[in-house]
């Protein structure tokens, strides 16, 4: 068990888990937070989820733990690791169920105070349009051939069916289509869940959310992205689907009957891994990939939807309803990047577990208009407070393989947010605080009750404090609709 | 002292625990899909019953039981059906068959994403096994 007592401070926003901890610990771990939010953290498990991670073979550098950590399953939820190539391995669960959940970001030039009475109307017309809760379907019913298509292409293939601009591919990570992706790597299962539900939002923490621009911190970043103060903006928050959690629970198990051929020993069984060298491993990056490029494709179509929302609820009172795309980023993933790691330049396998990628100024992989500023970096908040926009930074570069934090992140149980608060009035609270909603279940809606989270201003002091990002812009919620 | 067979859910940050037990691997696992079912918030309609037969083989108990819940989780995610009989036997290899009777749903209200094999260890006590299972959700 990790006590206070075992970290080492190095900031104060950043400290340390030594590898002399645990003789099996391959790299030490490093966390951001402030020593505050260190103490809760305690509560649970997800430094010693954090120090189980820390034992897969072939990392490098350390294992990172963001601010919005909590305890999950495996890895912690907030947990970024890599393993160097060809050799190191590549981890499932340190990737997650919902493969490539994610958070896009649309701006728009619509003013609050235009329409502040229509807010309600834009709550029930996102409902309606965008399919969300348990069993519902989506958008799109794909054929075989159509899923084949969204597993290779992802957001190309949704551009080509007209759900999606030039403009939102190239501001959104990697263009909205890994390359890599193999269809046939995907289970028949899988493409069984998979072909009904593209352009579905789920149920759980998965939302839509209508913002306002409530405060900016850096105009110019701010300009560069589109975002005025007082303007609406809507965050989309949802990932692969059934789709995914098929494929890692097919993977998850595969290397179970495996991973003893590897000579790995795991501390945990649901950190199975394979070399990324190994037949298992390719297939599994693979069959990411599909997943990777199904969610990418899932939230533009919900993009699209959003707009047709726009247009149903705002055409003819207002000149400009559109809804660009600021940024569609990952939290849940497992990327090829090339790292300077102890002076030595280097590929490794990036697992991001609840954690975003927070590339810096002039990375490559960067639009061109995002290369002076560096990538934007989305972390929506709990139900009912605030949402932050930030960009990566030089220093997230070299002390967290390019990575920030994704979210407020859990600090209650699901059965003691139920316990402790009544869905319809929590409602009722957030309906008379000015904030619409559209629930699916009053159960759901009480599981993500505001008071079960951290507070996100401290999670993003702590990213900010430890200057793995920076601050562009504060959002205000004004509506919000959940499965 | 607590009944011979049952199950509760334990305290989680962000998914489910599942605390099980049972005097023997049949019974722990019919106890793990009842209290799969009772977290998810299950309904059965009322009517004629389905039956559905599982086979399985696993390496150990705790594979089984991983295999066992996401198969019942298939069962209710794709074809809409949930079981309240079930008639479980597994021979020394872990080689499962399971004959389930049950109903189309008439509600769920929470999806399950996955079982998780996250510290899962199937353990001998005085009154038989008990595990803990987290789902991810």
């Amino acid at each position: 068990m990790v006590t206070l007592q075992d970290l080492k401070r190095v900031t104060d926003y950043e400290w340390e888990i030594p590898q002399t901890f645990r003789p099996d610990m391959r790299v030490p771990v490093r966390l951001f937070a402030t020593r505050k939010m260190l103490e809760d953290v305690m509560k649970d498990k997800s430094l010693e989820q954090a120090v189980n991670a820390a034992t897969l073979p072939g990392l490098v550098g350390h294992v990172i733990v963001m601010p919005d950590m909590h305890q999950g399953y495996g890895f912690p939820i907030g947990g970024v690791a890599a393993t160097r190539l060809p050799d190191g391995v590549i981890s499932p669960g340190g990737i997650g169920y919902d493969i490539n959940c994610g958070v896009r970001l649309l701006g728009s030039h619509i003013n609050f105070d235009q329409v502040k009475t229509q807010l309600d109307d834009l709550a029930t017309a996102l409902n309606q349009h965008c399919p969300s809760g348990v069993g519902e379907k989506g958008v799109v019913h794909a054929s075989d051939a159509e899923l084949e298509a969204v597993c290779r292409q992802g957001s190309r293939w949704a551009l080509k069916q007209g759900f999606a601009s030039e403009a939102d591919l190239r501001r959104t990570e990697e263009s909205g289509s890994v390359e890599g992706a193999d269809p046939a790597k995907v289970s028949k299962r899988a493409r069984e869940r998979g072909r009904p539900q593209l352009g579905s939002l789920g149920a759980g923490n998965h939302f839509i959310e209508i913002d306002m621009v409530d405060q900016v911190f850096d105009p110019v970043a701010a300009s560069v992205m589109g975002l005025e103060q007082g303007t609406l903006a809507v965050q989309i928050h949802c990932g692969s689907r059934g789709f995914g959690h098929q494929i890692c629970t097919d993977y998850v198990e595969e290397f179970q009957a495996v991973v003893h051929r590897f000579g790995i020993h795991l501390v945990d069984r649901e950190l199975v891994c394979a070399p990324l060298d190994s037949p298992e491993g390719q297939s599994y990056l693979a069959a990411m990939r599909c997943a990777a490029n199904y969610a990418f494709a899932n939230r533009q179509i919900l993009a699209h939807s959003a707009r047709k929302a726009f247009e149903q609820v705002l055409a003819g009172k207002l000149k400009d309803w559109n809804l660009h795309q600021v940024y569609d980023i990952c939290h849940n993933m497992g990327k090829i990047e090339t790292h300077i790691i102890d002076g030595e330049r280097m590929k490794v396998c990036v697992h991001r577990k609840g954690a975003t990628r927070a590339f810096g100024p002039g990375a490559p992989e960067l639009p061109d208009e995002y290369k002076p500023i560096g990538q934007p970096v989305l972390v929506p908040g709990s139900m009912g407070t605030a949402s932050w926009v930030l960009v990566g930074t030089e220093t997230s570069m070299t002390q967290s393989f390019g990575s920030s934090c994704h979210g407020a992140g859990r600090l209650m149980s699901r059965h003691e947010a139920k316990r402790n608060v009544r869905g319809e009035k929590l409602r009722q609270e957030l309906e008379s605080s000015g904030i619409h909603i559209r629930a699916g279940s009053m159960a759901g809606l009480a599981e993500e009750a505001p008071q079960a989270y951290k507070d996100v201003n401290q999670v993003v002091e702590a990213v900010v404090g430890g200057g793995i990002a920076r601050k562009v812009a504060r959002l205000k919620p004004l509506a919000v609709i959940k499965g | 002292m607590l009944p011979k067979f049952g199950f509760r859910e334990n305290a989680h940050t962000a998914d489910w625990e599942l605390e099980v037990w049972a005097p023997d691997l049949p019974g722990l696992l019919e106890q793990a899909a009842r209290g799969m079912y009772t977290l998810s918030g299950i309904q059965l309609q009322p009517g004629i019953a389905q039956s559905r037969t599982i086979t399985l083989q696993a390496a150990d108990a705790e594979g089984l039981l991983v295999r066992f819940l996401t198969e019942l989780l298939w069962l209710e995610q794709e074809q809409g059906l949930g079981f309240d009989a079930f008639s479980i036997v597994v021979d020394d290899y872990y080689n499962l068959r399971a004959e389930l009777q049950g109903c189309p749903l008439a509600h769920l209200d929470k999806e399950i994403k996955a079982v998780t094999y996250h510290n899962l260890k199937v353990s001998n006590t005085a009154q038989g096994l008990s595990v803990k299972i987290v789902f991810d959700v």
